[in-house]
């Protein structure tokens, strides 16, 4: 339903916009119908760029966005209009989505004008509350108050709630979890869980590994704007190539296995990779020159390109930024 | 000036409990009017800073119409002090003082209120289409600000004046706003550009709402008080650039001012004479007006702003 193709994004940063920010480095990756597809990476690897940009809400520098085999990248006023009824999304900070001046039903209030000037009061209450209700809202409690009156975390179910007026494909969910306690955690879990059974596509911006596991279906792993490895939660999961993937796993807890177990496990698992990079050695066995820095195949350079691991599960060079040597040149 | 940051005024947040009120009950989407319209009634700053203009304006308004004398009438003995028939005294010449003040409230606001609304109008639409779209436009626009702002307008109002010659007080009040916007634009675009990266915004797009609805309804509001503040300022320069162009005999030829008396008065040595009650009616009056307003912003600052309004 989505895909990103090679998607760059490079910020002017410095006083005469003099350099160059590579944010996001030809990232390429797809979010089908009724799929979670979790985008993981630290603080500053271009989650949100990339959330952005999708949302059309920031200029790429480079490659495209389709959406339903059309091409999005670039939309006029009216286009983007009917863009936003099919896709939405929740931003990290919920105090700054909204206008601190005026109460918090004024969001609500904006979307009906644009979308449903027809719809009459009371049935939109109707849908409000209901919309409101999924989040497991009061909308009693909510309705009314000034954005400042209300926690990180109500604000961020009220503007998941808000994207559920729509009746959207496709949501970009950035960091929605992380202001949420434990119990509101897995109500809205539950209901992204539902959401993706009636068929809507999610790309889930987090930087907590083990909500990545809990949710999607797939995994993209991001690091400095370049995308190390993706597939399969499971595939990645439970075998991760990429030395950057399996510093990161390693240092999850697991509820099922001890301390010991996974490092002994992650252990021999570095032992064997140790120098070596499966990249590299892919694109040798596809015939061409170990350490041989030309272009690949497809005109992707070494720095950002992705090999076909096992089926499902992509790799790319074991360097960490794009810019780094290979380890095992 | 103090620059009252448009969400979070900061040193206020012990503002008058006077204005801790709770919200009325009830009021919901199109109450947003009548709700800032109750907590401003409620704001003692607010309150004294309006009942002072309004005062001033009302006299200017109506006044003229009790008058027994015209301005310039020579209507009484010279140099009198204020009595039952000349409540402010007379001029050397005799004539009525409360009446040319009364007559000079007029011009003066008007001179203010236009003045300030034409610099205004110019630079909140240059400074937020600006600081909004950035990049070439923002560009273009700057050069354009940057190059009015180091024409040195006063001069050029004297020219304007000396060779196109300024006849009535709205004439004035255009010459006068045109060539005082550059800083509003520039302040207007700095909000705006601070306002514009927050995340509402980006929500306001995801609603599919255009550019200017954008500015009119969230980035705007935002700067309610700051955009008052700037007004409030326009019109006090306004009406003392007004003033410093009667002076120097540049003012206009048909009508009586604030700034024109204070002019006259030294022109003809009240200060010297002790005739204070020529000078200080003038001169209090403009203070009091723009002062008042000066109040009114502070506490408007307090009713614009939730965070300030509640404990
Ligand atoms: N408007 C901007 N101008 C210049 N640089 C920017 C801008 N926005 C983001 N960046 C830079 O781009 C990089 C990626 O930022 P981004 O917000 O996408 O990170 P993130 O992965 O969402 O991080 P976090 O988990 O902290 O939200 C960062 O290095 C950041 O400093
Ligand atoms: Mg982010």
């Amino acid at each position: 339903m989505l895909t990103l193709d090679r998607l760059d994004k490079v910020y002017k940063t410095g006083t005469f916009g003099t350099s160059d920010l590579h944010a996001v480095r030809q990232v390429s990756l797809d979010v089908r119908r009724g799929e979670v597809v979790s985008l993981i990476g630290e603080s500053g690897s271009g989650k949100s760029t990339i959330g952005k940009m999708v949302l059309h809400l920031l200029d790429s520098s480079g490659g495209t966005i389709t959406f339903d085999g059309r091409d999005v990248t670039s939309l006029g006023f009216r286009e983007r209009r009917e863009y936003y009824r099919r896709v939405q999304g929740v931003f990290q900070d919920p105090f700054s989505s909204f206008n601190p001046i005026f109460k918090v039903d004024r969001t609500f209030e904006t979307l009906r004008r644009s979308y449903f000037p027809r719809v009459s009061s009371s049935d939109w209450r109707g849908r409000l509350e209901e919309a409101l209700g999924a989040v497991s809202l009061q909308p009693g409690d909510i309705l009314g108050k000034f954005p400042h009156q209300l926690s990180g975390g109500q604000l961020q179910r009220l503007l998941i709630a808000r994207a559920l007026l729509l009746d959207i494909d496709l949501l970009v969910a950035d960091e929605i979890i992380s202001m949420l306690d434990a119990s509101t955690r897995i109500d809205v879990l539950n209901l992204l869980v539902e959401l993706k059974s009636r068929g809507l596509g999610i790309l889930f911006v987090t930087h907590d590994l083990s909500l990545g596991n809990y949710v999607s279906d797939r995994v993209v792993i991001l690091y400095k704007g370049r995308v190390v490895e993706r597939g399969v939660t499971s595939a990645v999961f439970d075998d991760p190539l990429h030395p950057y993937t399996r510093d990161l796993l390693a240092s999850v807890p697991h509820l099922d296995r001890t301390w010991e177990d996974v490092e002994a496990e992650e252990a021999e698992r570095s032992a064997n990779l140790a120098g070596r990079c499966l990249y590299h050695e892919a694109l040798a066995a596809q015939g061409r020159a170990f350490g041989e820095e030309a272009e690949a195949a497809d005109g992707v350079p070494d720095g950002v390109g992705l090999v076909e691991h096992t089926p499902g599960h992509f790799v790319g060079c074991f360097r960490l930024a794009a810019d780094d040597d290979c380890p095992a040149a | 000036m103090t620059a009252t940051q448009p969400t979070t005024g900061p040193g206020t947040e012990t503002a008058d409990q006077a204005a801790v009120a709770a919200a009325p009950s009830g009021a919901r989407a199109g109450g947003d009017l009548r709700e800032t319209l109750y907590f401003a009634l409620r704001n003692p700053k607010v309150l004294v800073g309006g009942v002072v203009v309004l005062g001033f304006l009302v006299l200017g308004l109506v006044g003229p119409s009790f008058l027994r004398y015209a301005p310039m009438d020579y209507a009484g003995p010279p140099m009198a002090p204020p009595s039952a028939d000349f409540p402010l005294g007379t001029t050397t010449f005799g004539q009525d003082v409360f009446a040319q003040f009364v007559a000079g409230l007029r011009s003066t606001f008007l001179v203010g209120v236009l003045g300030g609304a034409v610099a205004a109008v110019i630079g909140m639409t240059i400074g937020f289409v600006a600081g909004y779209r950035g990049g070439l436009i923002d560009e273009l626009l700057n050069m354009l600000t940057n190059v009015v702002l180091v024409i040195p307008g006063f001069v050029v109002l004297v020219i304007l004046n000396a060779y196109l010659g300024v006849r009535s007080v709205p004439m004035q009040a255009l010459y006068i706003g045109v060539f005082s916007w550059p800083w509003v634009a520039r302040a207007v675009r700095s909000q705006t550009l601070s306002l514009r990266s927050r995340d509402f915004i980006d929500l306001a797009r995801l609603s599919g709402v255009g550019v200017g609805t954008i500015l009119r309804r969230e980035v705007a509001p935002n700067m309610y008080s700051y955009l008052f503040m700037t007004f409030v300022l326009l019109f006090g320069g306004s009406i003392l650039t007004a003033a410093s162009l009667d002076f120097i005999g540049l003012g206009p030829t048909n009508a009586m001012s604030l700034g024109l008396m204070m002019n006259q008065a030294v022109q003809w040595s009240a200060l010297h004479l002790g005739l204070w009650w020529w000078f200080v009616p003038p001169g209090l009056g403009i203070t009091l007006i723009v002062g008042s307003l000066y109040i009114m912003n502070v506490g408007l600052d307090e009713v614009f702003n939730p965070k300030l309004r509640e404990t």
